[in-house]
């Protein structure tokens, strides 16, 4: 997820050009309405389930925000998608590898949660006919981030991949649980306490097992809080019990349930215990965030990107118990 | 006083929101808005620099913009009687630059003073000490943040509406901080402080500025720390700081947000802490 960009300057004139180039070289400087672009590509990972794993990264121009897994779902009648990445370019990429699988209408557009890298595509998704599907509050998420982040990608990502990007608002709301029907096929959605964010769904394809966890699980990628700690903490207790064969994390290589959970849950317990212990002697803020999850540092890509700033996040939730 | 600093507040706001208009965003060298700022928050006194009275403890890149921690050091001249009246934390860039204005209860003698704020952009921070005889001292900082003015509150937006203006005190095993016989506690209260700048994607309107302005702490009828607070200070705002015990068996908290609404909350000083 890439709701952060290094304060500093990540991006030097002279990385800036280089990236440009590198764009252009690949003809991402031609106008994105053009048609041909590359479809993203998928893996099926089950019978009718495709997944594109998304770059270990933070979103930048060069990526085009493709950092995040995105995914569909072919029943007899139609299609799901899971997730639309993050631009519209990714998202026009998405759909022209489901039109490589399949020609059946697509139905519905999930989005997990509020986070740029995995709504940012929905706009090359929507059309008539295709409904938006989120947690009850992802529309009142999307509404107070949406220009934050339009106005922070736009200057790390450029004008030319986020001009186009719209904020689209789920109209089919999940509270509890719902279930989404591809005619023969079935998605079980649940939307979950504050965790991850306060707008984390899943999808569970029954005829597969396959999870689709989003931001609720990382693999590889540290993971990130923008939620609450001790929810997430009750969340992946009872998310371990869904009888699923294998999850797309939100970041990360596919992987066997719920074994795939494991450094998560262990990641996410120490930053808790480690911060809950320096509250204890009375450490600041500012001394926490310099220790707190240290010794997880060598298990997580992207761990000095999102470490502090989830260590002051858990501090600011754990100072009130 | 607290019209004075509320009137500070709305000229800092107006001087740089000029400085930060979409034109001058764009050019790399943003314009130093420090000199209008003396003119404008400290009616072009003299500030003293490299005298000690003052100190920022800062990182130098913002973990999260939204929530930036900054801690204050006083320490009055020695011998000679005079004492830090209050001082002032200027977030250059910022909308509104005045951070806060913190006063220091008569003989409370706080030595040192943390918060967290938001920073909006690559900028120098100041704080400006005034003494008891009217003199200024003031000691700077830089630091590289972006974006935390904008950024969106509540992480947890439900419980953040469930708990407003909850209050607590926490109170610290006493740590070396000089000069001895002080204690150190943190007020902390629950609260969104909208800063007026997070916009509404779909309704395209900014969310009001919603804000604590205004926190007393008192030991009985002995003030011991006075704060007008702005909108750069972050969500569920809270103050660490050290006193001078008189004695009293409560600490009490008094805070008025932007709104007119009223927060109070009353702690027995804990004897452990007291050691």
């Amino acid at each position: 997820m890439g709701i952060r960009d290094r304060t500093g300057p990540a991006v030097t004139l002279a990385t800036l050009s280089a990236v440009l180039t590198f764009a252009c070289a690949r003809g991402l400087c031609q106008p994105v309405a053009q048609p041909s672009l590359d479809p993203l590509t998928v893996t099926e990972i089950a019978g009718g389930v495709f997944v594109h794993e998304g770059a270990l990264a933070l979103m930048t121009r060069a990526n085009a925000g493709a950092i995040a897994n995105v995914g569909f779902v072919v029943g007899e009648d139609a299609v799901a998608v899971i997730d639309a990445g993050g631009s519209t370019q990714e998202g026009r990429r998405l759909l022209a590898a489901i039109r490589r699988v399949t020609a059946k209408p697509i139905r519905y557009v999930v989005n997990t949660h509020a986070h740029p890298d995995h709504v940012f595509g929905n706009a090359a998704l929507a059309r008539d006919g295709v409904v938006f599907v989120g947690h009850r509050n992802l529309p009142r998420a999307l509404a107070a981030r949406g220009q934050f982040y339009l106005d922070r990608f736009r200057r790390l990502m450029g004008e030319e991949l986020i001009g186009d990007v719209k904020i689209i608002l789920p109209t089919r709301l999940v509270d509890g649980e719902d279930t989404l029907d591809l005619g023969g096929r079935s998605l079980r959605l649940r939307a979950w306490p504050a965790a991850h964010t306060d707008a984390d769904l899943t999808v569970f394809d029954q005829s597969s097992a396959t999870l689709f966890a989003g931001d609720l699980v990382f693999v590889k990628h540290v993971p990130v809080l923008d939620g609450s700690i001790k929810g997430w903490l009750g969340v992946i207790d009872e998310l371990a019990r869904m009888p699923a064969a294998r999850v797309v994390p939100g970041h990360g290589p596919v992987g066997p349930w719920p074994d795939a959970l494991a450094p998560e849950r262990r990641y996410l317990q120490r930053l808790a215990q480690d911060v809950r212990g320096l509250i204890d002697r009375g450490t600041t803020l500012r001394a926490a965030t310099e220790s707190a999850g240290a010794s997880e540092s060598e298990r997580w890509d992207l761990f000095q990107e999102y470490n502090a700033r989830n260590a002051t996040a858990a501090f600011s939730e754990l100072e009130w118990d | 006083m607290a019209t004075t600093a509320v009137r500070w507040l709305c000229v800092g706001f107006m001087a740089v929101s000029t400085a930060n208009s979409p034109a001058f965003a764009a050019s790399p060298e943003p314009v130093d808005p420090w000199p209008d700022l003396v003119r404008d928050v400290f009616d072009r006194r003299p500030l003293v620099e490299g005298t000690g009275v003052v100190a920022i403890e800062m990182p130098d890149r913002a973990e999260d913009a939204a929530v930036v921690p900054v801690t204050l050091w006083l320490r009055a001249p020695e011998a000679d009687g005079r004492t830090v009246r209050a001082v002032t934390l200027v977030i250059d860039q910022n909308p509104a630059p005045v951070a806060a204005k913190f006063q220091l209860g008569a003989g409370a003698g706080a030595a040192m003073i943390s918060t967290r704020v938001r920073v909006d952009s690559y900028t120098n921070v100041h704080a400006v000490a005034e003494l008891s005889d009217g003199t200024l001292h003031v000691a700077e900082t830089f630091i590289k943040a972006s974006g935390g003015c904008s950024a969106p509150a509540a992480k947890n937006a439900d419980e953040a509406k469930a708990n407003l203006g909850q209050m607590r005190l926490r109170q610290f095993a006493q740590r070396h901080i000089p000069p001895d016989g002080l204690r150190e506690v943190q007020i902390m209260i629950r609260h969104p402080n909208n800063s007026g700048l997070q916009m509404d994607q779909i309704t395209r309107l900014y969310t009001p500025a919603f804000f604590v302005r205004d926190l007393r702490i008192w030991q009985a009828d002995q003030l011991v720390l006075k704060v007008d607070a702005g909108i750069s200070i972050s969500e569920n705002p809270t103050v660490r700081f050290t006193y001078r015990p008189d004695g009293a068996r409560t600490l009490r908290a008094e805070a008025v947000d932007s709104d007119g609404h009223d927060f109070t909350g009353e702690w027995p000083v804990e004897a452990g802490a007291m050691e």
